[in-house]
């Protein structure tokens, strides 16, 4: 008894690398773009690429996505590769895995970070371990697109920021932009890895703005990126704390602080090479992220610094994070959120260590 | 003595409710006795062709065969635990035959004799129990996903498998297996729901063994029947007596054929029951009572077809002995294989995770064969640091 071996009959229409931008029209004049029609135009790019790549999720298909980042898709490329699912979280990333197994490329939406939660033990129990279960076998090129973050008013269950749950399961990239040109490109890299990616995007970001022309190119995923050089400390930051530490730093300036600001826009792969080299120029390390510090990402970044920069180091490594509080409501997120001056403040004891 | 005395005994007082449950009797070829039931399902003639029945109940025994020696293998240290289906060869094989090459299977922990009856070799099929590696075999080329062990989570990959093979317009079915415990998972629900909602080309069997390990189905659901959760999701719901495997190949026929043409997933109840504890861990004289187990092995699935074959002229001792010896040659050539210490290789921990290995996963390779080396060459050393 045995049985045939045949390829599921799937078109392929382009390798699973990127595009380069070569092979894109003429770039026309740079314009206002917003990172969330960067993550739009990222997965519009993709699914042009290579049909192989479908996107679903709650209201993705006619609606666009609460977020309009899935705007056009299902009218442009039709319901087939752009398609709204049953409200089941579990069920949509189940579903990928499936597809994936046959040869397909999934792009999921979680609606919100905290309505994520559902999918989990798919993410924990398959996704993550698919790949090593089968020696390689079934690999699972899927990306999770999950909004994250606070600070855009939320009620309860629509600001989390859930990365460190993902990034302590080996087996999964946990990727977020900061920048417009990382969104789009950060996407387009996700897609295309022949791994699972979870895209963490900065919902308080969505709406920001850059000059330029897409597509763009930045650097591969599992690299960080210095957003602002600088001689007196390093801070570390991703997503939504990107721009606090930027402004952080221009603040720092009239206390005669020179403050680098490290992107790591990959949580997993972590760019320990730059990290570790920043902080050896540094001397010192201030970690921020919104979610909650205990036990959170920053305590493995403060933790890898001290391992590789000890000696040295000037001062403790210190972290700026969202308290240990489940997330508070609207009225109250502003305390809850690293603020400028709190990093500030993070910047005064180091240096005075 | 009827297949659903178990059932009725748990309603017992509540007439009303037994009433409602022979309603929904199971569709039946075959008694226990192995005579076709009066009023009974009705299979096709090709089903009933003396080679494709002689194929069938080597199957069984094929089933059996693997059941036994994993069994006795397990007792005796080669394997790490043994999750049995002694009882449920019927599910087992028609589970594996009512495939086409190109069909998909999600099988679980209890459906390792699936796999060999699909042809998967019992060395690769029994890697997750023996603890050599987690998937022995590849999916890919047996169209077989790898054993799922948390409940029911394989439920959303299968109709993410069918509805995949749908949009690229290939006849594929994706069979998913499931116990009666998994019914009550939240994946269970999604997927049949999910399932419906996009037609994918799916086939949901139970094999409700009576037993979630010690919970008996009563605790599990206050339905009288698993089959009649379809209505619920818009799918046929269908119940089968699950030791009788003409009926359990009539009813899966059925329901391949409507996924493969556009018609939809189906969901079966297969009534059957597990003869031996959960595992080889479990003590199950805890929880049950060796006379419902008697009672079962009464309606043992491989005695009701060899009886229906004998008395149909269709199998005689010779035969009967002739495929018991080749049970007999695939159970020692299990036993010789599965009794040697398994070759494994630390680098395989690594060499996975991702498609190309993160610096830290280089790192924590090279720690790890930087320990084997010293382990080997002190073991080299006759055990001297």
């Amino acid at each position: 008894m045995s049985v045939a071996t045949a390829s599921p009959s799937i078109p392929v229409t382009s390798p699973s690398a990127p595009v380069p931008p070569a092979s894109v029209p003429a770039p026309a004049k740079p314009t206002t773009v917003t990172l969330a029609k960067a993550l739009n135009q990222a997965l519009a790019d993709a699914m042009a690429a290579d049909e192989r790549v479908v996107v679903f999720g709650e209201d993705v298909g006619e609606l666009g996505g609460v977020f309009r980042i899935t705007d056009g898709l299902a009218a442009r490329f039709g319901e087939n590769r752009c398609f709204d699912t049953p409200l089941a979280e579990a069920s949509i990333l189940g579903t990928a895995i499936g597809m994936a197994m046959y040869g397909y490329r999934p792009v999921v939406e979680m609606q919100f970070d905290a309505f994520a939660y559902p999918a989990f033990e798919q993410l924990v129990s398959h996704l993550s371990k698919m790949r090593n279960r089968t020696r390689g076998g079934l690999p699972m090129p899927i990306v999770i697109r999950i909004p994250y973050g606070g600070g855009i008013g939320g009620v309860e269950h629509h600001s989390d920021s859930s990365e460190a749950y993902i990034a302590h399961t080996p087996g999964i990239h946990v990727v977020t932009p900061a920048t417009v040109e990382d969104a789009y490109w950060l996407l387009r890299s996700a897609i295309a890895s022949p791994d699972p990616v979870v895209f963490f995007e900065p919902k308080r970001l969505y709406w920001s703005k850059a000059q330029l022309t897409l597509p763009v190119t930045t650097g591969p995923i599992g690299t960080a990126a210095i957003r602002r050089p600088g001689r007196d400390a390093t801070l570390i930051a991703y997503g939504q704390t990107v721009p606090v530490a930027l402004e952080t730093a221009e603040h720092a300036r009239e206390f005669g602080y020179d403050l680098e600001v490290l992107d790591l826009r990959s949580l997993v792969p972590f760019d320990d090479a730059t990290v570790t080299a920043s902080v050896e120029r540094t001397g010192r390390a201030i970690v921020i992220h919104e979610a909650a510090g205990f036990a959170g990402f920053g305590a493995e970044i403060a933790a890898r610094v001290a391992e590789r920069c000890f000696y040295r180091l000037e001062a403790p490594v210190l972290r700026v994070t969202g308290l240990d509080i489940p997330y508070p409501p609207p009225k109250l997120e502003h305390w809850h959120l690293p603020s400028v001056d709190r990093v500030l403040d993070a910047v005064e004891r180091a240096m005075a260590a | 003595m009827t297949l659903l005395d178990l059932p009725l005994a748990a309603t017992r007082g509540n007439p009303a409710a037994a009433a409602s449950y022979w309603d929904t009797d199971p569709l039946r070829y075959l008694d226990e006795h192995g005579a076709p039931v009066e009023g009974g399902l009705r299979p096709a003639p090709e089903l009933l062709a003396a080679d494709r029945l002689l194929a069938l109940y080597r199957a069984l025994r094929l089933a059996r065969a693997f059941d036994t020696e994993a069994t006795a293998l397990v007792m005796q240290g080669h394997l790490a635990v043994y999750p049995s289906s002694r009882g449920q060869e019927a599910c087992q094989a028609a589970a594996a035959l009512c495939l086409q090459p190109q069909d998909w299977l999600f099988p679980t922990y209890r459906d390792t004799a699936a796999l060999a009856v699909r042809g998967i070799d019992p060395v690769e099929a029994l890697t997750l129990l023996r603890g050599s590696w987690h998937c022995g075999y590849d999916p890919k080329q047996w169209r077989t996903a790898p054993q799922c062990t948390p409940l029911a989570t394989q439920a959303p990959h299968a109709v993410g498998l069918a509805l995949a093979a749908k949009m690229a317009g290939d006849p594929v079915v994706a069979l998913c297996l499931l116990g009666d415990g998994a019914t009550s998972e939240g994946d269970f629900h999604e997927a049949c729901n999910s399932a419906a909602v996009y037609q994918a080309p799916a086939v949901f069997l139970v094999q409700n063994n009576q037993y979630a390990i010690s919970v008996p189905l009563r605790k599990q659901t206050h339905a009288l029947s698993l089959a009649g959760k379809g209505v619920g999701y818009g799918m046929p719901g269908v119940r089968v007596d699950g030791n009788d495997v003409i009926a359990l190949m009539h009813v899966l026929g059925e329901a391949m054929e409507r996924a493969r043409t556009g018609g939809g997933p189906t969901l079966i109840e297969a009534i059957t029951y597990r003869i031996r504890p959960h595992t080889n861990a479990d003590d199950a004289t805890r929880y049950r009572d060796a006379s419902e187990v008697d009672l079962w092995l009464a309606r043992d699935p491989v005695e009701r077809l060899a009886r229906y074959l004998t008395a149909t002229g269709r199998l005689d001792e010779g035969l009967d002995s002739a495929i018991a010896e080749e049970g007999a040659k695939y159970a020692a050539a299990m036993r010789a294989r599965l009794t040697l210490e398994p070759e494994v290789d630390p680098a395989d921990m690594f060499d996975h995770v991702f498609a190309a290995p993160t610096p830290q996963l280089r790192e924590q390779r090279a720690m790890v064969e930087a320990e084997a080396a010293a382990a080997q060459k002190d073991e080299a050393n006759g055990g001297e640091a």
